[in-house]
């Protein structure tokens, strides 16, 4: 074990090659997916906040249950719409990183979505006489709310990311962890533990974590410093 | 302002406007006119219906019986939006800074461009709030949010303001303060609707009292008529400061 920790260590920082495409590659494929998902689920959560309209309790029950969605089942969804057979088959994405972004698009998408309604609806309901006031309108009060908590929503897109980068169920079947092409930190790991590599799973663990706490760091200072700032 | 030249929004009517809500009648119907000029304090005690009564006048509240009418030349459905300001209890400002605060009502009208920048600058300089005019509005003091509040709604140039209980979480200069603005704006032909709990502030700044008791509009009077000839047992109870039911 010992013995691991160090090859981890030495293989960190040397910037092994294979190591360092395969972290690289992680970080394509869970940034995309969070901007992309995000320039969707903002508006959405937005403009659910702002609209009452029929059904839309089940929307936000729907929405709420799909942040627990399985990776493994995410996975399986898109990979059902992008295989041969499937109505997307024809694009021959599987097996590409471009699946991978997908993938995790499905899953980031109800978490910000959800979580941007809940920030958005607060905000909303503290601005909305205000805003009618001075004449806005509930599209043009989608792009202000969003502005104005983007504090708050910062830390709900860094949630997003955080769920990307640790999942392995969805990368893993619509991926096929192609070395070289497909393979990330967390089905690398997954892999080479099970191959007995442990100092590359131990290296790829440790940036992983690193990573993960960057991320929540950023975001606790992001939102405090902000609060003390603006108000 | 220059609205002596446009034709106005007012006179504002209201014909037995109610409200209700949850089998409760808030507002019993009431009949309402109000002319182009003038300083009008709507008082009354606790739940009377004052701020309900100002949210239907305004617009963000329907009644659930009656109706409300901009009965002037010159009300159009977007002029009656655009011509008419509020004023809030606790007033709501965006996260930027004071000055991006007033030009974003601005930009809302569709004032943009170098239009946007002097009318704001304008403002910001009309109520003395130069010094603060790039802090994050949020952080500014009550009072100075209140002033900035004035600010922004004076940017938009209204023919009606519409105050809900301006000074009631204020301390005595900023209250001054308000007092101040709200004697510029009806120096600048602007006809001021206000709630207000404060007697002596109603006797320094009304023209009228309109007095409403459990959502019943009991008396309006003349400010001194009010004050020194009230008609109604009720009123005569509230300047003595007693409590009415």
């Amino acid at each position: 074990m010992e013995n691991a920790f160090l090859a981890a260590f030495r293989l960190i920082v040397e910037m092994d090659p294979v190591l360092v495409g395969i972290v690289t590659l992680s970080l394509q494929v869970s940034l995309t997916a969070v901007l992309l998902a995000s320039a969707i689920a903002l508006p959405l959560g937005a403009a659910i906040a702002l609209w009452r309209f029929p059904g839309r309790g089940a929307v936000i029950v729907f929405l709420n249950a799909l942040m627990g969605l399985p990776p493994v089942v995410a996975g399986l969804m898109v990979y059902l719409l992008l295989s041969r057979a499937g109505p997307l088959g024809e694009f021959g994405l599987l097996f590409t990183p471009t699946a991978m972004v997908i993938a995790q698009m499905v899953l980031i998408l109800p978490i910000v979505a959800a979580l941007s309604r809940q920030v958005i609806e607060e905000l909303w309901e503290e601005y909305r006489e205000q805003l009618q006031s001075l004449g806005v309108t509930r599209l043009r009060a989608i792009p202000t709310l969003l502005w104005d908590a983007r504090f708050s929503l910062v830390t709900v897109v860094l949630a997003g990311f955080g769920r990307a980068s640790a999942e392995v169920g969805a990368v893993l079947i619509v991926g096929g962890n192609i070395s070289g092409v497909t393979r990330v930190m967390t089905t690398a790991i997954a892999l080479e533990t099970s191959m007995g590599n442990l100092a590359l799973a131990l290296g790829l663990g440790i940036i992983l974590l690193l990573l993960v706490a960057t991320v929540n760091g950023l975001a606790y200072v992001i939102g405090e410093t902000a609060r003390r700032r603006l108000g | 302002m220059s609205q002596a030249a446009t034709p106005s929004l007012l006179p504002l009517e209201l014909r037995g406007v109610t409200f209700r809500h949850r089998d409760q009648t808030l507002l019993q119907p009431l009949d309402l006119r109000l002319e182009r000029d003038g300083k009008t304090m709507i008082m009354g005690p606790n739940g009377a219906g004052k701020s309900l009564l100002m949210r239907i006048c305004h617009g963000l509240l329907q009644p659930t019986a009656g109706s409300v009418r901009w009965a002037g030349a010159g009300a159009t459905p977007e002029t009656v939006r655009r011509r008419q300001a509020m004023v809030f209890q606790r007033p709501v400002m965006l996260r930027r800074s004071a000055l991006a605060n007033v030009r974003y009502a601005l930009s809302v009208q569709g004032v943009a461009g170098s239009e946007c920048r002097r009318r704001a600058d304008e403002a910001i300089e009309h109520f003395g709030l130069q010094a603060i005019a790039q802090r994050p509005a949020r952080v500014l003091s009550g009072g100075e949010q209140q002033r900035l509040a004035l600010a922004r709604a004076w940017a938009l140039r209204p023919e009606i303001l519409f105050m809900d209980e301006p000074t009631s979480a204020l301390d005595p200069a900023a209250i001054r303060a308000v007092e101040e603005a709200v004697r510029t704006f009806h120096a600048d032909g602007v006809r001021i609707v206000m709630n207000t709990h404060d007697l002596g502030q109603a006797r320094r700044l009304a023209d009228e009292v309109i007095f409403l008791v459990n959502g019943r509009l009991v008396e309006r009077a003349p400010v001194d008529d009010f004050f020194e000839r009230p008609r109604t047992r009720e009123a005569a109870a509230f300047v003595q400061g007693e409590l009415v039911w």
